[in-house]
């Protein structure tokens, strides 16, 4: 039904339509991982991935969910995949490497409350994309909120030595920052077109 | 001090202003920068989420007996995305166009981290009657907070309320004001207003027991 | 630990209390959320069609009645009873007398931030498309979004030339974009400064869209003629 090209798609996800600083989703684990650079790139891979899979588990359900005729249950079959996919992604890590398992803590559960992650799945359900489509959607959409992820960490590792008024200090300053990355990120507009 | 037992009308009012969802606890954001683009929108969005909150809690709370510890936040999700579902094909029902400013990001309601984290918190620990309470002041207070940004973004980015025209024609909209830097902006911007509010409290407070010490002293 | 402490902790829960829980709670919400779905299904389906005429209407002006039409694999257009979904529709409007006054035809393609959808008005007597509407848009507000206020913008689609070549198989001339007041042929569109992507993406869509299209319709007139 799309017939974008998959470099349009995937600049698109990434930067254009950036999913954090474009659309606001993924702004929990955005303001609360975002003070450590090295968190927050691994933060962003763990979340590419789950993207990846849960898009492609999207598409499936979405399939499925036609052929039965039963679209009411999109919400809850698509969050449901999600909690389990996250649930494998924890298991995984913890077998493979506990020392990131451990730098991650709370936050890797917390990627299923990941608006994002949800986010995705629907948009690209609603978008009508192809398997292939999806896949690269999903890669940009991931690729994008780790770059606003990394962008933002660094940016505020450097704001904590400096000297801001008390009263902004916190959440007022991440959102201040976040706003004026997604200025930037508004002269995307138009690349890949 | 000892905290006194709260009334019903307490646990209402706690969610409007001490302990707003947005902009004291900082919560469930995510979906809704988005589509406060306008004060209808917005006011739209947060109803919904009330709404959700509202009815979750009541039906977390009658349940609190009957769902074990185990299997307590798969049951929340759960009823948490039905509800979520019924309200989008309410909107759906109701306004064709409503449904399609906000899109997507009704589905969205359902990872909104203060209905879960209320459900988890309050519902399944409370009475029934309490639960819906908290969930009533909670929802209504995100709403307003809601309101408050989206009126903020149309009035500076539009000139309008409510589609309503509100300034001269020669008003120069502030167009960021629509755009998603302008969501940041303006969250920031009521951030700054309560932190500020807060922290002349806390002054006020420190001289006044510093004033109350030097009395006994 | 003393024995009244052990004594004291509740039993863990069986498997079968965890299983009642969720299947419990999952079929009363299955139920609950198929009731609603059956309740609004009639109200949705009756909103989206009053939309779509709506829009027929906006873009065939002087249409008072429409049906749907599917192109079928002969390349020949069949009537629907009611609305149909899927692709490959195209809508004709009818007026009061039930002569054709026209046809509607959705398109879509990328604009500057992501897709847009629109629903254009092709009028058979003047082989032009005669209105456009735009469905959906996600174009900067202010600036790309002129491409639905401005009125010179829109003047352009009174009257766009879409007309085919000798041998009825292609367009005769492509619909273009072309800079702000250098409009010079009924087949170009004006340009709006400031929201130029906007405006050629509309241009571009068009093109697409009555490229694979006119020619097939052009010569299907018969097919659409007949009233309701």
């Amino acid at each position: 039904m799309h017939d974008e090209s998959l470099w349009t798609i995937f600049i698109n996800a990434s930067l254009v339509n950036n999913f954090v600083l474009a659309y606001f989703l993924g702004i929990c684990p955005f303001l609360g991982v975002s003070s450590k650079l090295e968190t927050a790139s691994r933060m962003g891979a763990a979340v590419t991935f789950v993207m990846l899979v849960s898009s492609i588990c999207a598409f499936g359900i979405q399939a499925l969910l036609v052929a039965i005729n039963a679209p009411y249950l999109k919400l809850i079959s698509f969050i449901a995949v999600i909690a389990s996919t996250v649930q494998l992604v924890e298991m995984f890590i913890k077998k493979v490497s506990p020392a990131l398992f451990r730098s991650l803590g709370i936050f890797l559960p917390l990627i299923t409350t990941n608006c994002a992650i949800l986010g995705l799945a629907l948009f690209q359900t609603n978008k009508g994309y192809s398997f292939v489509q999806c896949i690269v959607y999903a890669l940009g959409a991931g690729a994008g909120f780790t770059l606003a992820l990394v962008l933002m960490a660094g940016l505020r590792e450097k704001l904590e030595l400096a000297e801001v008024p008390e009263v902004t200090r916190g959440t007022a300053m991440a959102l201040m920052i976040a706003g004026l990355l997604s200025v930037a990120f508004m002269g995307f507009g138009g690349l890949g077109s | 001090m000892a905290t006194l037992p709260k009334s019903g009308t307490d646990e209402f009012i706690k969610g409007l202003w001490k302990e707003n969802p947005v902009f004291v606890q900082v919560l469930g954001m995510c979906p809704v920068l988005a589509v406060s683009n306008t004060a209808m929108n917005a006011l739209a969005m947060g109803l919904a989420t009330a709404f959700v909150l509202v009815m979750s809690n009541i039906v977390v709370s009658s349940l609190r007996s009957f769902i074990p510890k185990q299997v307590r936040i798969a049951t929340y999700i759960l009823i948490i995305a039905t509800f979520v579902t019924v309200v989008d094909y309410l909107i759906q029902a109701v306004s064709l166009d409503l449904y399609k400013a906000l899109g997507a990001f009704i589905s969205l309601i359902v990872v909104n981290c203060l209905i879960l984290g209320r459900a988890e918190a309050f519902a399944s620990k409370n009475t029934i009657a309490r639960s819906a309470m908290d969930g009533l002041g909670m929802g209504i207070g995100f709403a307003f907070a809601l309101f408050c940004l989206g009126a903020v973004r149309e009035i500076l980015g539009n000139g309008t309320l409510f589609e309503a025209q509100l300034f001269h024609d020669s008003f120069q909209n502030w167009v960021v004001m629509i755009l998603p830097s302008g969501g940041f902006f303006t969250l920031a911007g009521w951030l700054l207003l309560f932190n500020w509010f807060k922290q002349r409290k806390a002054r006020r407070e420190h001289a006044s027991t510093l004033g109350l010490s030097k009395e006994t002293a | 630990m003393s024995q009244t402490e052990l004594a004291s902790r509740p039993a863990p829960p069986s498997i079968w209390h965890m299983y009642r829980a969720m299947v419990g709670v999952g079929v009363v919400c299955g139920l609950l959320i198929v009731s609603v779905f059956q309740v609004t299904l009639p109200i949705i389906e009756r909103n989206k069609a009053e939309a779509l005429q709506e829009a027929i209407f906006h873009v065939l002006p002087e249409a008072r009645t429409s049906s749907t039409f599917r192109l079928d694999d002969e390349g020949g257009f069949k009537a629907l009873d009611g609305d149909g979904a899927g692709e490959r529709l195209v809508y004709a409007g009818y007026d009061d007398s039930q002569e054709l006054v026209g046809l509607a035809l959705e398109a879509q393609g990328m604009g500057y931030q992501d897709v847009i959808r629109l629903i254009y008005g092709y009028s058979f007597a003047e082989e032009a498309i005669i209105g456009i509407q735009v469905l959906d848009s996600k174009e900067t507000p202010g600036l790309g979004d002129k491409i639905e206020t401005d009125p010179a913008f829109l003047q352009n689609f009174e009257s766009l030339d879409v007309s085919l070549r000798e041998d009825r198989t292609e367009l005769a001339n492509p619909i273009v974009p072309v800079k702000h007041g250098t409009k010079t042929n009924g087949w170009e569109v004006d340009g709006i400064t400031g929201a130029t992507i906007s405006s050629v993406a509309i241009a571009n869509i068009l093109n697409g869209s009555a490229q694979a299209w006119m020619p097939r319709i052009q010569n299907q007139l018969s097919d659409f003629k007949g009233g309701e």
